[in-house]
């Protein structure tokens, strides 16, 4: 076991209001949301969250074609991660980076595609693609980034919903300790969008959010809030040891001090407060922080009404009215990208350490009275004395919950 | 089908699995693989494009006969000729 300290020193992503980081905070501070109406296969019309940007940049249409959307936005973060790093293919010995990504689902989309088109065969399953196994074993997107870039160490994906991306960056950290690998490229995918069965799976459990204007769809907190946006996106960080940082003088965009998974061990979609608490404190402890410690806490909330307010419960449980943390929600913006999610919204937030800024929480025209804390920042962003500690909540379907704990460094 | 007409549907098809291909200077008698940086699913999807467009059984004893633009004529011409 090294006990090194573990950072992050570079991030790509693609989110359904950027294609860069640099735009999505900014998008993030002006509140800019960029939800829209989509139209799915049997389904119909939903909001939605998708992301646009330059598909062929890192590979060609072809490799595109063959593989799985999941693996295009997977590549496209992959690569803008290494850039904003400062790591080119080879800074690394390729057998000494691991690739590990969170996966919300996986191979439902290419799945459903499939079917679809053997309907025009009656269903004949001679027709059925020789694409489908490799796109739908459940490491595709995290191989199709080794394919890419031509790393040679381990890499598979961690299924744990809605939480796995931070379940991602606790694997990273893990390997990173353990010694098994020097570098390590981790985060989260989600090609949700692109199946109309998660669409209708959520409206059965009227879970997933209407209003006539879908960039106001996604509002968690809000009184009138119904449900879920579902999102595509990804979020893939360079994570490494803080000595191999300091010594190339790498950018460090926080440090991770300290994280816990647990399991709610009740239920197959209900949350509940006080596993998430327990979870909480989990993490702090190994942080070595008492919650007034954290400045700013990322919620997970969804936007559904239970959800919203059994997280709001557990933060209350753990911090009481949170009087010196401020606390926002990136999905009011983006909406829920799934696998993908945590690891976005740790990113959107991570330049809080730089500009002090919050990202407001958007969409609240009433805030539900159980999700009342001293500084939520709601509507607009708030310019604060400084942030330096993020506590960045993840919670999942079958009682996943993943919490990070992450410090600037000085 | 003609043998003119077999050989631009085995391109149609290969321009279908990449766009970027360089279709201009491909020699007919030369391996497609080689020349076309193909793999096995590439060929697979060559075999699945017949099958759909033209209801072709291709057995698997039979995929060498593929291998080039020429021997797809031959090999495809008798199966093809009322199309």
């Amino acid at each position: 076991m090294i006990d090194s300290r573990i950072v992050i020193t570079g991030a790509g992503l693609t989110s359904p209001n950027a294609s860069n980081y640099t735009q999505f905070r900014e998008k993030l501070l002006k509140g800019e949301s960029n939800i829209q109406e989509i139209d799915l296969r049997y389904f119909g019309r939903a909001p939605a969250g998708v992301c646009s940007f330059d598909e062929t940049k890192y590979r060609k249409k072809k490799e595109n074609k063959r593989g799985t959307r999941a693996g295009c936005i997977s590549v496209y973060c992959a690569n803008e991660a290494l850039a904003s790093a400062g790591l080119k293919r080879d800074s690394y010995n390729p057998a000494r980076v691991g690739v590990y990504l969170g996966l919300t689902e996986h191979g439902t989309v290419e799945t459903e595609n499939e079917v679809y088109n053997i309907k025009a065969y009656d269903y004949d399953v001679a027709y059925w693609s020789h694409h489908h196994n490799p796109r739908t074993v459940l490491n595709n997107p995290a191989g199709e980034i080794t394919m890419n870039l031509g790393i040679t160490g381990p890499h598979y994906t961690l299924g744990a919903a809605c939480a796995a991306s931070n379940a991602s960056l606790i694997q990273a950290v893990q390997m990173l300790r353990l010694g098994e690998v020097d570098m390590a490229l981790a985060g989260g995918i989600s090609e949700s969008v692109g199946s109309f069965g998660i669409f209708a799976s959520f409206e059965a459990q009227n879970a997933l959010a209407h209003h006539k204007d879908p960039k106001r769809a996604s509002r968690p907190f809000d009184s009138s809030r119904n449900g879920i946006v579902i999102s595509e996106g990804g979020c893939i960080f360079v994570v490494e040891t803080l000595e191999k940082a300091l010594e190339r003088g790498a950018h460090i965009y926080g440090e991770i001090v300290g994280y816990a998974i647990n399991s709610d061990a009740r239920d197959f979609v209900l949350p509940w407060a006080p596993r998430q608490a327990e979870c909480i404190r989990l993490a702090l402890d190994r942080a070595g922080m008492k919650p007034e410690d954290i400045d700013l806490i990322n919620t997970h909330a969804t936007g559904t009404k239970q959800g919203d307010t059994e997280e709001c419960k557990a933060i209350h449980e753990v911090f009481g009215n949170a009087p010196s943390t401020w606390i926002n929600n990136t999905k009011s913006n983006i909406g829920h990208a799934m696998g993908a999610a945590g690891a976005l919204e740790l990113a959107g937030n991570l330049p809080s350490f730089d500009d002090a800024m919050v990202h407001p929480t958007i969409n609240i025209d009433n805030l539900d009275p159980t999700c009342t804390f001293d500084k939520l920042a709601m509507n607009e962003a708030v310019k604060t004395d400084g942030i330096s500690t993020i506590l960045n909540n993840s919670f999942g379907m079958l009682g996943i919950n993943a919490v990070l704990v992450v410090k600037k460094v000085e | 089908m003609t043998g003119e007409e077999i050989k631009d549907l085995i391109l149609e098809i290969i321009e279908d699995i990449d766009d970027e291909a360089d279709l201009a200077g491909l020699d007919p008698a030369g391996p497609l693989r080689e020349q076309l940086d193909l793999d096995s699913m590439d060929f697979l999807d060559i075999v699945m494009e017949l099958r759909k467009r033209h209801q072709l059984q291709i057995p698997e004893e039979d995929y060498p006969n593929l291998a080039t633009l020429n021997s797809c004529v031959i090999y495809l011409e008798p199966l093809l000729k009322d199309k």
